[in-house]
């Protein structure tokens, strides 16, 4: 094992730094004619209005300021740094630097969304292409970059399938939004937010997908969609989705595919093939946009024929000449979000999928799926470790694995393990999302990006992590002993009282008993 | 590699996949390209675009041109920022530190103590401000202004229909004030916040701040209002006269306008345990270590919170965010620090209201429409022209100039109007231009 130890700087928080009067930086000059003539134009404000006191922001210099930053930036854990294999349905993959450097060109970052579209043709086409290039991928109809995020285009689906629904004057009977047990929690909390009833279906305990049976118990007039995750974040691929479509398709009811697992599947299955009416994919996992500490994202959704009246405004079309902006839709749900959407991800798709083409866009998948299962090979026989569900199955990008085993013999569980982790110099790993249907669970996902030595690294540290339960567990229980900080109190996690969201809320209730 | 899996062919991993969805054919994309032509390629493209520094241009309207300090661009784009996940307390200690400041300098921008770190953006914040607003009141409506950003609007309506009834109220239609009696006649036992911005959509700032927030909570009802965070330079914080919910746009602080991709979400709260509770994103709360006088960063944690532990209870289903924005704007706060973000606000105030002077002095233009003081934004009348708005528009791209925004079919009642937005960036050489183009486009 590489020895690892973050950098500690013992950086104070920014509040406690700097010196009165102190400033990083210097504004445009108002040119002297201007300032003579509206010396005083804040005493137009009306006097109810005005500030009294100036915020309490830091006073610091600009290289004081860059290196406070600089500090923090190195007691942090990006893809850049070292292995990041072990963060299930997150995709973290390689993010070429060339387009940071594109999506920093003025003529992209200083750009207004409102624009004429005279001034901004290169990006309309950018845009109009890669929905394209994801209409092929995903074998949909027509692609809308406008969603913030993965989740935002799951409920972007959903407000469609509402207005759908609502234009057939069916809304009020069609109640139910079925969602597996092991899709992504934004897809039963879309649901919910668009005020539908949410049935769950639990997975069959050998499968890890729900039977068949199940479903059809559920269905029913009052149906009004089906959100599936297909693959799962477990690794498994839903092979009875054919099945499930026709039941809903034939209750009237829609099926929305949540596609955030796509890496493994890019050129190989397609979404809209399955027979899904809608679905989303996110730029910032599978189609590379730096993941930036959760966001800006984008999620993009695809939608069938059928559905293309009700995408969110503006679409970008092409009439053979140029490239404008419509808006005229009547029947469009209008926005989930303001303007375009996050078109840097778009921008970085664009020269992703042209870097790839598509032979390289199918490699992707290949390799990820190949990485993913050597690690479930490699990994197949720590102590402690099982890989619940599909038995004898081969797995998409990720598998969920239980510490279940470890735990029983150590005491030792995933959460603990998980610290102890960051001490090897790799990310935490992903768990799971809640519940915990597999019990103490750890979901990597090696992705396309990360070399066999490499892997063989990770799997050395999971093989050290359970060798170290069984022989030396205190070091786990007291981990981690190599990262910036030391351990936490956790009590302002969960105690409103000591909670401070601010430093003013901490200066107020450290001082409060 | 196969070999160790036991397999002859990767194809043999996807053995699940019905063979009749294998795809038989490669996708229709284009061929693989090295690095230089796809940068060269997609720069030609991209040149095809006017940045601000090629065409002046007066937009605003929830997206402003301000100028992004080179540290910003910096610090967000290390690799350990830029390409992290969700993290972890130890791990990413240094992303939870600076989103932490980043809380903390929007709370005393905005006058609250509980920041949220940085959502989507404005508009969808107001969607879920409004859902927490009904979840905290237990009632199903919410009342905003009829001078609202039609966007926010839209996008608010997404998330409320069917759980949620959203209100327009009226304004003073010299002033463009709220129109107080308009809202004391709508305001209800079933009303759950009354949601202004200031400064409006339009511009001009909403002095009845106070008056607003009273009248809201003299019925039981919260008061909500949404920022543009630089007008905060002089414009007094909204907890200081009665928000208790303050959303908003970041963009303003060092984030580059990208197409509209700059936006990121503001939502912050009074620092009680009801509004902490319906908080629908993940927070982070600093804490104390083993180590004597260490910090420690921690996301809050009140169990059951979000949909990651509760599914369909959950109180939203955001996920990723718009997070790296959030790490910009606290590097850009701390560069500005009290006195530049004060300095900041009186130059865009200054500039705006010499732009405002220039275009009023053109014969059949008025500029403002409304009668108030005005921040950045103002609104631009031209109907004692023969012109209507997109030909002036037209005309002024002929001069190189890229106008405000036309708002005539949003506000008919305001007849051939744009909204005009000027900042510091903005020199006097740019405005004059702007003038004189408009006065031969009208004459």
């Amino acid at each position: 094992m590489r020895r690892y130890h973050c950098a500690i700087w013992d950086e104070p928080v920014i509040f406690e730094m700097g010196q009165t009067g102190e400033r990083g930086h210097i504004l445009p000059a108002v040119e002297d004619e201007i300032k003579s003539a509206f010396q005083n134009v804040t005493s137009r404000i009306p006097p109810g209005m005005r500030r009294k006191q100036a915020p309490r922001l830091p006073e610091l210099s600009e290289p004081e300021t860059l290196t406070h930053y600089l500090h923090l930036s190195q007691q942090n854990f990006g893809f850049d740094s070292g292995i990041v294999a072990g963060v299930g349905t997150c995709t973290m993959k390689y993010s070429p630097k060339v387009n940071e450097q594109l999506c920093r060109m003025p003529q992209f970052a200083d750009i207004h969304p409102l624009q004429d579209e005279e001034t901004t043709q290169g990006i309309l086409e950018i845009m109009y292409k890669v929905c394209k290039w994801l209409e092929e991928i995903t074998g949909m109809d027509e692609v809308n970059l406008q969603p913030g995020g993965g989740s935002h285009g799951v409920f972007t689906n959903v407000c469609m399938m509402r207005a759908y629904h609502k234009l057939n004057k069916e809304l009020e009977q069609r109640t139910d939004v079925i969602v597996p047990l092991l899709a992504h929690p934004c897809n039963p909390s879309s649901a919910a937010t668009a005020g539908f009833k949410v049935i769950t279906l639990e997975p069959d305990e050998e499968t890890g997908c729900p039977d068949l049976g199940a479903l059809k118990a559920v269905v029913s007039k009052h149906t009004a969609a089906m959100m599936l995750t297909d693959p799962y974040d477990t690794g498994v691929f839903d092979s009875n989705i054919e099945e499930y479509v026709k039941i809903i398709h034939e209750v009237g009811g829609l099926v929305l595919l949540d596609q955030a697992n796509a890496n493994s599947i890019l050129g190989v299955v397609r979404a809209g093939d399955m027979g899904a009416d809608m679905c989303q994919v996110n730029l910032h996992k599978s189609f590379s946009s730096p993941h930036g500490g959760m966001g800006p994202g984008s999620g993009p959704v695809g939608v069938k024929e059928e559905f293309r009246k009700f995408l969110p405004v503006p679409v970008v079309e092409f009439d053979g000449k140029k490239y404008r902006l419509n808006s005229d839709r009547p029947y469009s749900v209008g926005k989930t979000r303001s303007f375009l959407g996050n078109i840097q991800c778009a921008l970085r798709a664009y020269a992703w999928i042209m870097a790839l083409g598509a032979e390289g866009i199918r490699e992707v998948a290949e390799v990820a799926v190949l990485n993913n299962n050597y690690v479930m090979k490699k990994l197949s026989d720590v102590r402690g470790l099982s890989l619940p569900y599909a038995k004898g199955h081969h797995r998409m990008q990720e598998a969920r694995f239980s510490w279940e085993q470890l735990k029983k013999d150590t005491g030792i569980g995933t959460v603990e393990l998980n610290q102890r982790i960051e001490d090897f110099g790799v990310a935490n790993y992903f768990m799971s999302h809640q519940p915990w249907v597999v019990p103490e669970p750890m979901t990597p996902e090696p992705t396309e990006s990360i070399s066999k030595a490499d892997l063989d690294r990770f799997c050395e540290m999971i093989r050290q992590l359970s060798h170290e339960a069984y022989t030396n567990p205190e070091i786990i229980r007291t981990a981690p002993h190599n990262c910036a900080v030391s351990r936490i109190d956790p009590t302002p996690m969960d105690d409103p009282k000591k909670t401070a969201l601010t430093w003013n809320a901490y200066l107020k209730k450290r001082s409060s008993p | 590699m196969l070999r160790e899996i036991g397999v002859k062919s990767i194809d043999e991993l996807y053995a699940d996949v019905p063979k009749k969805f294998i795809l038989k054919r490669g996708l229709n994309l284009p061929k693989t390209s090295s690095e230089y032509e796809v940068r060269s390629q997609v720069m030609a493209l991209l040149s095809k675009n006017k940045s601000f520094y090629e065409m002046p241009s007066f937009l605003g309207a929830g997206c402003w041109p301000h100028y992004v300090p080179a540290v910003c661009d910096e610090i967000i784009g290390r690799g350990e920022f830029l390409t992290s996940y969700t993290g972890d307390t130890y791990i990413d200690l240094g992303r939870f530190q600076a989103l932490f400041e980043f809380q903390s300098m929007i709370g005393e921008l905005v006058g609250l103590d509980a920041v949220s770190w940085p959502m989507y953006d404005w508009a969808t914040v107001c969607g879920e401000a409004a859902r927490m607003a009904a979840r905290i009141t237990g009632r199903q409506e919410v009342l905003v202004p009829k001078i609202i950003h039609p966007e926010r609007l839209l996008v608010m309506k997404n998330y409320c229909e069917g759980l949620i009834d959203v209100k327009l109220i009226d304004y003073h239609p010299e002033t463009g004030q709220l129109d107080l009696e308009d809202l004391k006649r709508k305001i209800s036992s079933n009303t759950a916040a009354v949601y202004i911005e200031n400064p409006s959509y339009l511009g001009f700032i909403e002095a009845q701040g106070k008056e607003i927030s009273d009248v809201a909570h003299d019925r039981g009802a919260l008061s909500m209002v949404g920022v543009e965070p630089i007008s905060l330079g002089v414009l007094a914080p909204p907890g200081e006269y009665g928000a208790d919910i303050v959303v908003g746009e970041g963009q303003p602080l060092g984030v580059h306008m990208s197409y509209g991709g700059g936006v990121m979400g503001i939502l912050a709260c009074r620092d009680e345990e009801q509004f902490l509770a319906e908080m629908p994103t993940l927070l982070l709360t600093i804490t104390s270590t083993e180590r004597q006088g260490e910090h420690g960063f921690s996301w809050w944690a009140l169990p059951k919170r979000l949909h990651y532990e509760s599914r369909e209870k959950g109180k939203s289903f955001t996920g990723t965010n718009s997070a790296l924005w959030g790490i910009s704007a606290a590097v850009y706060m701390a560069l500005l620090g009290p006195q530049g973000i004060r300095e900041l606000a009186e130059s865009v105030m200054q500039k705006s209201h010499y732009a405002m002077k220039r275009i009023s002095e053109i014969k059949g233009i008025k500029a403002p429409i409304f009668d108030s003081a005005h921040f950045e934004e103002f609104t631009v009348n031209f109907d004692r022209t023969r012109k209507p708005v997109n030909r002036v528009h037209k005309a002024l791209l002929k001069h190189g100039i890229q106008g405000g925004k036309d708002i005539t079919s949003e506000f008919p009642e305001l007849g051939k109007t744009a909204l005009y937005c000027v900042t510091e960036i903005h020199t006097k050489e740019q405005i004059d231009s702007l003038a004189a183009a408009l006065k031969g486009i009208v004459r």
